[in-house]
């Protein structure tokens, strides 16, 4: 009996004594942290896949807490709904940013491009691009061995097997920039989703990153940019520049008109919706169209040429 | 019993269908593109313009940084162009095109046949003579000689070590050189043995050569101090630390050069090179470029202008055969395949491999069985399968920890691997990356230390 109580003793005021210790630790080495912090991240979407620029969803909560206003930073996977929850519990305003999305900017299917090489290593877009330049004439084009595809954590990009190029699905696609960064040839970028108009967001790019000179990038693909300039007259916006032999449109100047997908005589410009008719072609005064006709003949040959 | 490196190595089947074949001079093309960047290092930048006449061995381009090497004209003619080519890897690279005129060469150049034995240069003369000349690591690697020979303070050099080795299967460009300019490269060894104030030189070279093996014997012996020394077949023996494990016994530890053991390698065309630059005055424009392959007319050696497009010389040995799947630069185990045909032969290119459809084809890769076949042949001592695996996941930290920087790219894994796994490609991308964080790191660090330092003051 006695060895019973003395064991209960024994352990009570250990457990007294080892309770006050901690008590003191405890306070002694507190760590303050902003419990809102906490909330924040239980309304965040809890994937941690660093598109936002930070590590992690608990690494924005603390930035989003610590911000003074939150036009900067925000969760692209959340949009705009857990961002209104995000203010709510900080009580900041959300500005409503545009939404985005990972645009594939190549379009040198096995039609286009003619695969002159056959690579047998690894299956891996930077491994083969420490090799060499692709199994084509353009050293800037997709290898389309799908490190996008293995870096995409939402499932919302692919290879398609009729063209070998990534296909991107806008519903799925959250902006993250895991496959942006992924590709060893900065084919994908990140682009404003555009404003939407009858179920379709309108969006207009160059669906090529060759900078090679005209004639060359001209025989390497069929839809290859050849820095021509055309683009860059027709748009109204000056939204379209043209460097080293490549034209980009500025998605902030963009109006995604769609004047310049017709206009493009390679068939570079992409959009996401059936641009007009060259229907005001005709239209414009005569002399405009006159003075205009010598530096684009050369390109219009060539191409009706090809085709 | 012959020497050899301590851990790993393989038996590949040596192939050397051209050992017999004395070097041949090819003929000067019609056109040439010198590319500036054919080292390790910097670019060399141009010095000439478009439209200049330069003659055989004037400066075309100067070093353009502490490691980088300068690049002389390999033909006499007019620049024509300096754009941007395609190099062999699909990749755009500056280069200096040359319109071939006439074969007129630079008058310091001595061009006389007669062997000049007496070294007159002191050695930072000599060094600095090999900087001026463009030389490089002839072996393949094309570090730039005089940055090599330039022994850091604090260090000293014990043992000069010529690898004479040539384990790639199928190469003979250096086996040809020993056996034909042996008295040369014998020189060019006592030249470096001077420039270094080394006493020692060792030349290895494999049992597969042994005709090389008794000449360059007989010739040593009115070289005091130089040693030839017959090696066991074993590839990778021609690495740099698997060499000076083989002929000095010393072993490099992880992250330290050659110098840190006291020796210093050097490839016999280097040495023959160095003999060239140095007693005659010629600058590194030619070199002698093995083709080879089994499907191939006529293995040959032929001493080829840099510049010459690698058609050309494929021309000369038989033309491209229609069986063909694979032209490489360099051996079958550390080369690079070609993209195309029309790139040129640079100051690296010890040879141009042709394999058939067949032989090319990498095997169809499957699981990983654990067999540690990749490990018992790595002459680093690694384990090949960790290391691609952690690259192939990202996990750069764990690949850092199991010394993927020490790895010397040899394909020995790759070669030995029966489930055909891709073991090396996925460690080179590895050390890419290891080597930039290792880079960023160390970076860092020295900008902490500078922002200390300003502190202080």
């Amino acid at each position: 009996m006695n060895v019973v109580l003395i064991t209960i003793a024994v352990l009570v005021v250990l457990g007294l004594v080892a309770s006050v210790i901690l008590y003191f630790v405890a306070n002694k080495f507190k760590v303050y942290e902003d419990p809102k912090i906490g909330e924040v991240e239980s309304v965040l979407p809890g994937a941690n896949c660093g598109g936002c620029g930070f590590p992690g969803c608990h690494g924005l909560a603390e930035a989003l807490t610590k911000a003074d206003d939150l036009s900067a930073i925000g969760c692209p996977v959340g949009g705009a709904p857990v961002m209104e929850k995000v203010a709510k519990i900080l009580g900041k305003e959300v500005v409503a940013s545009d939404p985005k999305v990972a645009v594939v900017r190549c379009n040198g299917s096995c039609d286009n491009r003619a695969h002159k090489l056959e690579y047998d290593g690894a299956k891996s877009c930077a491994i083969a691009s420490t090799h060499f330049a692709g199994e084509t004439d353009c050293s800037f084009g997709c290898f389309g061995y799908g490190d996008c595809v293995e870096a995409c954590q939402f499932d919302a990009i692919s290879i398609d097997e009729k063209t070998g190029l990534p296909v991107v699905d806008e519903e799925k696609c959250v902006a993250c920039g895991a496959c942006a960064k992924a590709c060893p040839k900065n084919i994908i970028e990140i682009r404003k989703k555009g404003r939407v108009v009858q179920g379709t967001a309108r969006r207009v790019w160059i669906s090529c990153v060759n900078k090679d000179k005209g004639a060359v990038a001209m025989k390497a693909c069929k839809t290859s940019c050849i820095g021509c300039g055309k683009c860059a007259k027709v748009c109204k916006f000056e939204a379209i520049t043209i460097e080293n032999n490549l034209a980009y449109i500025d998605p902030e100047k963009c109006k995604a008109c769609g004047m310049c997908v017709n206009e493009c005589p390679k068939k570079a410009i992409h959009a996401t919706f059936t641009p007009p008719a060259p229907k005001p072609k005709p239209a414009p005064a005569p002399a405009a169209t006159e003075a205009a006709k010598p530096e684009e003949k050369p390109a219009e040959q060539t191409n009706t040429s090809k085709e | 019993m012959l020497k050899t490196f301590k851990i790993g190595g393989i038996h590949p089947n040596d192939n050397k269908l051209s050992a017999g074949s004395a070097i041949q001079v090819l003929p000067v093309p019609q056109e040439v593109t010198v590319p500036v960047a054919q080292h390790i290092g910097a670019p060399a930048k141009p010095v000439v313009a478009v439209g200049d006449t330069v003659k055989v061995g004037q400066l075309l381009a100067e070093a353009g940084g502490f490691v980088s090497a300068n690049v002389h004209s390999p033909v006499s003619g007019k620049v024509k162009k300096i754009e941007d080519f395609i190099d062999g890897n699909g990749y755009r690279k500056t280069g200096i095109i040359i319109t071939v005129e006439g074969d007129e060469w630079v008058e310091t150049i001595d061009r006389s046949i007669g062997i000049k034995r007496e070294i007159t240069l002191a050695p930072a003369d000599i060094i600095k003579k090999i900087g001026e000349m463009g030389l490089v690591g002839m072996g393949g690697a094309t570090f730039p000689t005089h940055v090599k020979l330039a022994v850091p303070p604090g260090k000293k050099c014990e043992a000069l070590i010529i690898n004479g080795v040539e384990c790639e299967p199928y190469l003979t460009s250096d086996h040809r050189l020993m056996l034909e300019k042996g008295e040369e490269v014998l020189i060019g060894v006592k030249i470096l043995m001077t420039a270094l104030g080394v006493h020692n030189a060792y030349i290895g070279i494999e049992n597969n050569k042994k005709d090389a093996i008794e000449y360059l014997t007989k010739l040593a012996a009115s070289y005091p101090g130089i040693t030839v020394q017959p090696l066991k077949m074993r590839y990778p023996q021609g690495g740099e630390k698997q060499l000076i494990d083989a002929c000095i016994g010393r072993q490099i530890p992880s992250g330290k050069l050659p110098i840190d053991v006291g020796a210093v390698v050097q490839n016999v065309g280097t040495a023959y090179a160095v003999y060239e630059a140095v007693q005659k005055n010629k600058p590194l424009i030619e070199r002698v470029v093995c083709v080879t392959g089994k499907p191939l007319q006529k293995p040959s050696n032929f001493l080829v202008r840099i510049g010459t497009p690698v058609q050309a010389v494929i021309d000369a040995a038989g033309g491209v055969p229609e069986n063909c799947g694979k032209v490489i630069g360099g051996g079958p185990m550390m080369g690079r395949a070609f993209t195309r045909l029309d790139v040129p032969v640079i100051k690296g290119t010890s040879g141009i491999l042709l394999m058939s459809e067949e032989e090319s084809k990498r095997g169809e890769m499957s699981p990983c069985i654990r067999c540690a076949k990749c490990v018992s042949v790595c002459p680093m001592g690694l384990e090949p399968f960790l290391i691609s695996k952690v690259s192939m996941k990202g996990d750069w930290e764990m690949a850092e920890e199991n010394h993927i920087m020490d790895c010397i790219e040899c394909g020995s894994c790759n070669y030995t691997c029966p489930s055909n796994r891709p073991l090396l490609d996925y460690i080179r991308l590895g050390k890419g990356k290891v080597g930039g964080i290792l880079r960023a790191r160390a970076a860092a660090k020295k900008a902490a230390e500078e922002a200390a330092a300003a502190e202080k003051k």
